[in-house]
C-alpha cells in the first residue's frame, strides 16, 4: 500500500506515492536525489540528517514520510540560493568549522534554528545547543567559533555586506 | 607572495562543496540498473551453522539473488588477507571468509548475503533468511582467551594465541634487580568503536564484457584494497578500479579490505548489475573494526633519586575473531617500539600476545598502538612521581631525552628524528600556571574540593614509513608515496597523489606547497586523490604519513619541474641553464632579474613546443616517488586540569593546555583542527568510551544510544601552543599531526583524574572513568 504525500522541498512542490514506513531522509536522499543529507545512524542521535521542517530542525532519519506531508522543508541544498553561502556556511568555512564535511549539512541546519530561536547565544548556550550532533572529526571548538560567528554576520549583516 | 601561503591558514579549498551538500559520498552514488545488498549477520558470537533456508527470502517482491559464503567460495572469492604479518612470532593466520560457511566466531559474522531491487526490500529478504546455528562456548576478553580450557575459535590455533611478540633492549632483569623502588600497574586499556560519522558503503560494477570491475568504497587507501582484492576476488589487478570519493572520516576503520568489498563484487558479477551495500550504525558497530583492547601488566624501576631504570610490561592484545588487514602491526611494531616515549630508559622488555576471541576484529584506531603504549609510561612516571613524593612535572623533566635534532636510538631500537620535550613541558607549564594551579588545588583542597592537574608529555612514531623497515616488519605493502604535476597550457596546475585524505585538509594543504615552491595562485592548483584509475599508486592516508610522506613526492616533482622550466627559460632568454635562478615564480638570469619567464610562460611554450631546445621533451609535467629514510616522532606536552564531584563521582574538564611540535606547520588553522579532534577522541577514551562485551560475547554496548560518544557540551576551549622542531627526514622538514591529539590526552586526563581521587585514598580505576565507576571506587576507597 502506497500513501501520497506533498511536500514542499526547498521551495519546489513534490508529490507522490510513498511507502508508509519510508523515511524522511530516504525520500529526500533516494527519491528526489537530494543527497547534501546524510545518515549517520539509526537511532537519531548523531544529527547527521537534520533538515528544517517547518522552520524547526528535525532528525529526518526519525520522521516518516507521511509525517511531513503537507510541510515545508529546507535542506542544505535549499539553505542559500545556487552559487551562493548562507551566512553559517560562510562561518563554518570561515572558522573550519568541518573537516571530512560528513555532519556538516546537519550540524548547519541544526545551527540554524538555534540562532533563529536565540540570534546572539553565549559559548555555553550554543555548546548545548548543538549536543544533539555529533562529529568525529573537529572536537566541536571550530564549529561552537563557526555559530559564533555566524551569529555576529547575520546580526550585523547589513553593515558587513556594505563594508 | 609566494613564501606567505606557506604557513597560512588559508580557508579550505575542500569547503565549499561540503558545506553545500554537493559532495559525494559513496552511499550518494546512484548507477543505472543498481541492486542493493543487505548481509545476513549471525546473533550468536559463536556457533557451528547448521543449516540456511534462503527459500522464503528468495521469494520475496524485488529479491534478486540469496548467496552464501559457499557460493562465494565455488565462485572462485577466497578469504580476506592480512595485509601485516608480524615475522618472528610464529604468528598464525587462520582463513577469514568474507560469509562464514561453517563456524561464525562473532556475533555480527556475515551468514548470506541478500540482493533486491530497493534498499528496503534487501533488509526485509535478509530478515526471511532461517539460520539454524549451534551454539558454542565463548569468550571476548584477550587474557582469559589464553586460559587453558578457554573455548577454542579456530582449529589450529592453541589457546587462542596469535603470536607471541617480544622487544627487547638493555639488561631488564638487571635493572629491576638493582632498583630502589618498582611502581606496578594493571591497565585496562579498553575497547573502543572508531566511529567514523560515516558508516560504510561499497558499490561495484563489474562488466563481463571487459572482465573489468570499479568499486566505490569509503576507504583511506584505495590502491591498497586494489592490491588485496586481485588476491581475494581472482580479478587481475590492472582490470580493478578502486575509487574512494569523498569519505567521511576514517580514524583507521576504513584501512581494512573489509569482506563487504567483496560481497559487492561477487553479486555484481554475479547477477550482472551494479551493486551497492550501505552499513547500518548498529551494523558498523559490530562489522567495522574495533580499536585497543589490550589487558597491560606493567611496571618500572628506578632509583629513589627518581632515574628510570626500566620498564617491563605483559600485554594480551586482543585481535578479535579473525585478522583484519593491518591488525597483527599495531600491538606490536606501532605500540612496543615507541615505550621509551620521551624518556631516557635503558632497559625495555615487553612482552605481547595476540589473542583470538569472539568479537569483532580489531585494527588500528586514531593512534594505533601509540595511545597503548604512552598510557603505559606517562601512567608509570606519574605512579612513580606519587611513589617519591615528587612534582609529576619535575620527575618528567628530569628523565626526558635532552634535546637533539640528529637522532636519537632508544632502547626499543628505533631512532628518533629530532625532539626538545622539556622545551614543549615549559611552554606548557607556562600557560597553564602551573605553579599557581598547584597552590589553587592544594587550598581546594583544605576546602574538601577536590582538583586534578594531569600531564602526559609524548613522543610518538608517524609519518609511516621507510619501506625496508615496512618489509622488514612484515608489513606486506611499501610505505612510500608519490605525486604527478601536470602544467596546463593555460599555467594551471592538476596535482595527482597517491595519499588518500578523507577530512584532513591535504587538497589545500598540497595547493599551498605548490604554490609557495612553484609561484603560482593556490587556487590554480587542484589536488586530485583517490582513484587509482587517475592517480599514481601510493599507500593511503593512516598513520599520519598524509603530509609528511607524500609532501616528498610532491616536493621531488616540483624540484623536476623547476629543472626543466629552467632549461626552457634559458633557451627563451638565450642564455646558460647554470645562470637561471629562480625566486617567487620567476626563473631569472642570474644578475639580471629583470630577465626573466614565470612559470606560467614556461608552461605555456613547453606545451604548444614552438620553440623548445633541441631534443626536449614537450610538456610540462613531472611524477615523483618518495621513500622517506626514517619515521618522524612528534612531540609535546598535554596538561588537563578536571574538577572531581566526590559526592557523584562526576568529573568536569575545567581546562585543557596543549603544546605540540609537528616540525614545520603548512597550515596552522588545519594543524590546530587535527589537534582538537585528537583531544576529543583521546578524551573520549578516558572518561565515557568503551565497548562491553557480556558473558555470551554479545555486545552490549552496540549503537549510539549505549557507547558514549563526546559532545560539544562536555569541553571547554582547548589552550593550544606549538613550537617548531623540524625534521630532516622529508624535504619541507614536517611531521605528522593527526594523532599525536588522541595519544596524548587519554593519559593526561586520566592522571589529572586520579591526581584528584589521591587525596581520596584512590590509586587505580578503570577507564572509562565514568562518574559510577569513580563513585564506587571513592566509596571502596573509604570502605578500606
Amino acid at each position: 500500500m502506497k500513501l501520497p504525500v506533498s511536500i514542499t522541498v526547498n521551495g519546489a512542490r513534490q508529490s507522490h506515492e510513498v511507502e508508509p514506513r519510508l523515511l524522511l531522509v530516504h525520500y529526500l536522499r533516494e527519491t528526489l536525489g537530494l543527497t547534501g543529507t546524510n545518515v549517520g545512524c539509526d537511532t537519531s542521535q548523531c544529527g547527521t540528517c537534520t533538515v528544517l521542517m517547518n522552520g524547526k530542525a528535525v532528525k529526518s532519519c526519525t520522521v516518516l514520510t507521511v509525517q511531513a506531508d503537507r510541510s515545508s522543508l529546507t535542506t542544505i541544498e535549499g539553505l542559500a540560493g545556487t552559487g551562493k553561502l548562507h551566512p553559517i556556511q560562510e562561518a563554518f568555512w570561515e572558522k573550519h568549522g568541518l573537516q571530512c564535511g560528513f555532519c556538516t549539512p546537519g550540524m548547519i541546519m541544526t545551527a540554524c534554528d538555534l540562532l533563529e530561536s536565540n540570534p546572539r547565544p553565549t559559548e555555553e548556550q550554543i555548546r548545548h545547543g548543538l549536543d544533539g550532533n555529533l562529529c568525529r572529526c573537529t572536537g566541536y571548538q571550530n564549529i561552537v567559533a563557526a555559530v559564533k560567528e555566524a551569529a555576529g554576520r547575520m546580526a550585523g549583516g547589513s553593515k558587513r555586506q556594505s563594508a | 607572495m609566494a613564501s606567505r601561503i606557506f604557513g597560512s591558514g588559508i580557508k579550505r579549498r575542500e569547503d565549499p562543496r561540503l558545506l553545500t551538500g554537493q559532495a559525494k559520498y559513496t552511499d550518494d552514488f546512484v548507477l543505472p540498473n543498481m541492486a542493493h545488498l543487505a548481509v545476513v549477520r549471525s546473533p550468536y558470537a559463536h556457533a557451528k551453522i547448521k543449516k540456511i533456508d534462503t527459500k522464503k527470502a528468495r521469494q520475496m517482491p524485488g529479491v534478486l539473488g540469496v548467496f552464501t559464503g559457499s557460493d562465494m567460495k565455488e565462485a572462485g572469492f577466497g578469504p580476506i588477507p592480512c595485509a601485516w604479518v608480524v615475522p618472528g612470532s610464529n604468528t598464525k593466520t587462520p582463513p577469514y571468509p568474507p560469509i562464514a560457511i561453517d563456524t561464525v566466531r562473532y556475533a555480527g559474522n556475515a551468514v548470506a548475503i541478500v540482493v533486491a531491487e530497493d534498499r528496503y526490500a534487501a533488509r526485509d529478504a535478509a530478515d526471511a533468511v532461517k539460520v539454524e546455528y549451534e551454539p558454542l562456548p565463548t569468550v571476548s576478553d584477550p587474557k582469559r582467551a589464553a586460559e587453558k580450557g578457554a573455548p577454542r575459535l579456530h582449529a589450529d590455533v592453541e589457546n587462542n594465541v596469535c603470536f607471541l611478540w617480544n622487544v627487547k633492549g638493555g639488561d631488564v632483569e638487571a635493572a629491576f634487580r638493582s632498583a630502589e623502588v618498582v611502581v606496578k600497574d594493571r591497565i585496562r586499556n579498553q575497547r573502543l568503536i572508531p566511529n567514523a560519522m560515516e558508516p560504510r558503503a561499497a558499490l561495484a560494477q563489474y562488466s563481463s564484457g571487459s572482465g573489468e570491475v570499479t568499486l566505490w568504497v569509503t576507504s583511506q587507501n584505495p590502491h591498497i584494497v586494489r592490491f588485496l582484492l586481485s588476491l581475494d576476488t581472482g580479478i587481475p589487478e590492472h582490470k580493478i578500479r578502486v575509487v574512494a570519493p569523498e569519505v567521511g572520516g576514517g580514524f583507521g576503520s576504513k584501512i581494512p579490505h573489509y569482506p563487504e568489498d567483496t560481497m559487492v563484487i561477487f553479486a555484481s558479477k554475479a547477477l550482472g548489475r551494479p551493486v551497492k551495500w550501505t552499513e547500518t550504525r548498529s551494523e558498523n558497530y559490530r562489522a567495522t573494526i574495533h580499536g585497543r583492547d589490550h589487558v597491560q601488566e606493567v611496571e618500572l624501576a628506578a632509583k629513589k633519586d627518581g632515574t628510570i631504570l626500566g620498564l617491563r610490561a605483559k600485554v594480551w592484545a586482543n585481535l578479535g575473531a579473525y585478522l583484519s588487514t593491518a591488525s597483527t602491526g599495531i600491538p606490536t611494531i606501532l605500540h612496543g617500539l615507541m615505550l621509551s616515549g620521551a624518556y631516557k630508559i635503558a632497559n625495555i622488555h615487553e612482552d605481547v600476545y595476540g589473542m583470538f576471541t569472539n568479537t569483532t576484529p580489531v585494527d588500528a584506531y586514531r593512534g594505533a598502538g601509540r595511545p597503548e603504549a604512552i598510557f603505559i609510561v606517562e601512567r608509570l612516571v606519574d605512579l612513580l612521581a606519587k611513589e617519591l613524593k615528587r612534582d609529576p612535572a619535575d620527575l618528567r623533566r628530569q628523565n626526558f631525552i635532552p634535546p637533539f635534532s640528529d637522532g636519537h636510538t632508544v632502547a626499543t631500537g628505533v631512532t628518533y628524528d629530532s625532539g626538545n620535550y622539556a622545551g614543549t613541558l615549559d611552554k606548557a607549564l607556562q600557560m597553564a600556571g602551573y605553579k599557581a594551579l598547584r597552590e589553587r588545588q592544594a587550598d581546594l583542597r583544605k576546602k574538601g574540593q577536590y582538583l586534578g592537574i594531569g600531564l602526559s608529555t609524548y613522543a610518538e612514531i608517524c609519518g609511516l614509513g621507510p619501506s625496508q623497515v615496512a618489509g622488514a616488519v612484515g608489513f606486506g605493502g611499501g610505505l612510500w608515496e608519490s605525486a604527478i604535476v601536470r602544467f596546463h597550457p593555460s599555467g594551471k596546475v592538476n596535482v595527482f597523489v597517491g595519499i588518500s585524505p578523507h577530512g584532513q585538509g591535504e587538497e589545500t594543504t598540497f595547493a599551498q606547497i605548490v604554490a609557495s615552491e612553484l609561484g603560482v595562485p593556490v587556487d590554480d592548483v587542484e589536488v586530485i586523490h583517490g582513484d587509482t584509475d587517475q592517480t599514481p599508486m601510493g599507500w593511503g592516508s593512516y598513520g599520519s604519513r598524509s603530509t609528511a610522506v607524500g609532501s616528498g613526492a610532491l616536493m621531488g616533482a616540483i624540484a623536476k619541474i623547476r629543472e626543466k622550466a629552467k632549461i626552457v627559460t634559458a633557451h627563451l632568454l638565450e642564455a646558460a641553464v647554470e645562470d637561471i635562478d629562480y625566486a617567487d615564480g620567476k626563473f631569472f638570469v642570474r644578475g639580471s632579474p629583470g630577465k626573466f619567464k614565470t612559470i606560467q610562460d614556461v608552461a605555456l611554450m613547453a606545451n604548444v613546443a614552438w620553440n623548445l631546445p633541441k631534443g626536449l621533451e614537450p610538456g610540462l609535467e613531472a611524477s615523483a616517488f618518495f621513500d622517506p629514510p626514517n619515521f618522524v616522532y612528534p612531540f609535546g606536552a598535554h596538561i588537563a586540569v578536571v574538577a572531581l564531584d566526590a559526592e557523584t563521582g562526576e568529573v568536569k574538564l575545567e581546562r585543557y593546555i596543549a603544546v605540540d611540535d609537528c616540525g614545520r606547520v603548512i597550515n596552522p588553522m588545519i594543524v590546530e583542527g587535527q589537534i582538537h579532534g585528537g583531544i576529543v577522541q583521546g578524551i573520549g577514551q578516558a572518561l565515557w568510551e568503551g565497548a562491553v562485551y557480556d558473558e555470551n560475547a554479545q555486545l552490549l554496548t552496540g549503537s549510539m544510544m549505549d557507547y558514549a560518544l563526546p559532545r560539544a557540551e562536555f569541553f571547554p576551549n582547548f589552550e593550544l601552543g606549538m613550537t617548531e622542531t623540524p625534521t630532516n627526514v622529508n624535504p619541507l622538514g614536517v611531521k605528522g599531526i593527526g594523532e599525536t591529539g588522541t595519544i596524548a590526552s587519554t593519559p593526561a586526563v586520566y592522571n589529572a583524574v586520579l591526581d584528584a581521587l589521591a587525596p581520596l585514598g584512590v590509586k587505580q580505576v578503570d577507564m572509562p572513568l565514568t562518574p559510577e565507576r569513580v563513585w564506587r571506587a571513592i566509596r571502596e576507597a573509604k570502605g578500606r
